[in-house]
């Protein structure tokens, strides 16, 4: 095994663990709680009535635009990682270049964020 | 000896959850088994000693996109389990589009033939992983080397950007608003306006 699997093996193990728990605290129930099944029991509770509606709604498409707003900040993020980890190791030359690309590129993610900032698209009405 | 144990564990629920991805009858339990699936398939990357992509995976895919496909699947509004239910009859056809994708694949694969200017293609100067992890490997030449491609990446993300909130983005007229700096700027002249009532006569 490498070294680079045995800094992983804490989660790995940590995994296990928390499968093992999940298990068994779903199964434990199964064995030693008493079982007296009722169709009311299961049924959906609205104050005292019958449900009025399903439960599966429509979302607002509102937070679909959110979401898609979340996933570009969340990849644009991803490049600044190998950056900030290899940054201090490239030569001189290449680090400034480096620093000056990166600028370039927050500088085209801003323009973005400054579009959504003036749209209104950050605002919940 | 563990990473084989590992890796075959991690395959067959990667497989298993994939399948189960489109067998199950609830929408909502697909994207719970499509999550676990990218888990498997991060865990797979981790023991390639892709530590980057795996937990890419896990950051972008389960964090986001997993969340969009949990969006899509309650924006439907349609009941699934309705049109699951010709699923047999459509079975062999899409057992047949299934199969002619194989046997592209297939020809793809087995009429593979290296090009003589690919190997120097390949060579491109990244630290043997031996010695950087490959976090640091990208770093080194994503942002010098690839630079082009890097900004064009950015570019791709802005475009995404924009394209998001033209298409989806509407204002609706008639909405009271926030404008924090004019709440913040309201004077106490601007607000309380005091009244002198005569006692006994109200206003």
């Amino acid at each position: 095994m490498t070294d680079l699997l045995i800094t992983y093996l804490p989660i790995l193990m940590f995994i296990a663990i928390a499968g093992i728990l999940g298990i068994v605290l779903m199964g434990l129930p199964m064995i030693i709680a008493p079982s007296q099944p009722d169709p009311e029991k299961l049924s959906a509770y609205e104050c005292g009535f019958n449900a009025f509606e399903d439960a599966r709604m429509k979302f607002d498409v509102r937070f679909y635009l959110v979401s898609i707003l979340f996933i570009v900040v969340d990849l644009d993020l991803m490049f600044l990682f190998p950056f900030a980890v290899a940054y201090l190791d490239l030569p001189r030359e290449e680090a400034l270049f480096a620093f000056w690309s990166m600028m370039v590129f927050l500088g085209v993610f801003f323009i973005g964020y400054l579009y959504e900032f003036r749209k209104g698209a950050l605002e919940w009405e | 000896m563990f990473e084989a144990i590992a890796f075959y564990i991690f395959s067959v629920i990667l497989i298993a959850s994939g399948f189960l991805v489109i067998a199950s009858r609830v929408p909502v339990h697909s994207v719970l088994f499509l999550i676990l699936a990218f888990f498997n398939a991060a865990a797979l990357f981790l023991l390639m000693g892709a530590e980057f992509l795996g937990l890419i995976l896990l950051v972008v895919y389960v964090g986001a996109v997993a969340v969009l496909f949990l969006f899509v699947v309650m924006m439907l509004d349609v009941d699934l389990a309705e049109i699951r239910k010709g699923v047999l009859q459509y079975l062999p056809v899409g057992a047949m589009v299934g199969l002619i994708l194989v046997l592209e694949l297939g020809f793809v694969l087995f009429s593979w033939v290296v090009a003589p200017e690919a190997a120097a293609n390949r060579a491109v100067p990244v630290a043997p992983i031996t010695e950087v992890s490959n976090t640091e490997a990208i770093g080194r030449v994503l942002y010098t080397r690839y630079v082009y491609l890097f900004q064009a990446s950015g570019l791709v993300l802005l475009l995404s950007m924009v394209g998001a909130i033209v298409l989806t983005h509407r204002q609706r007229e008639g909405v009271k608003r926030q404008n924090v700096s004019r709440q913040v700027a309201r004077t106490r002249e601007e607000g309380v306006r005091l009244v002198k009532v005569k006692p006994g006569q109200g206003l």
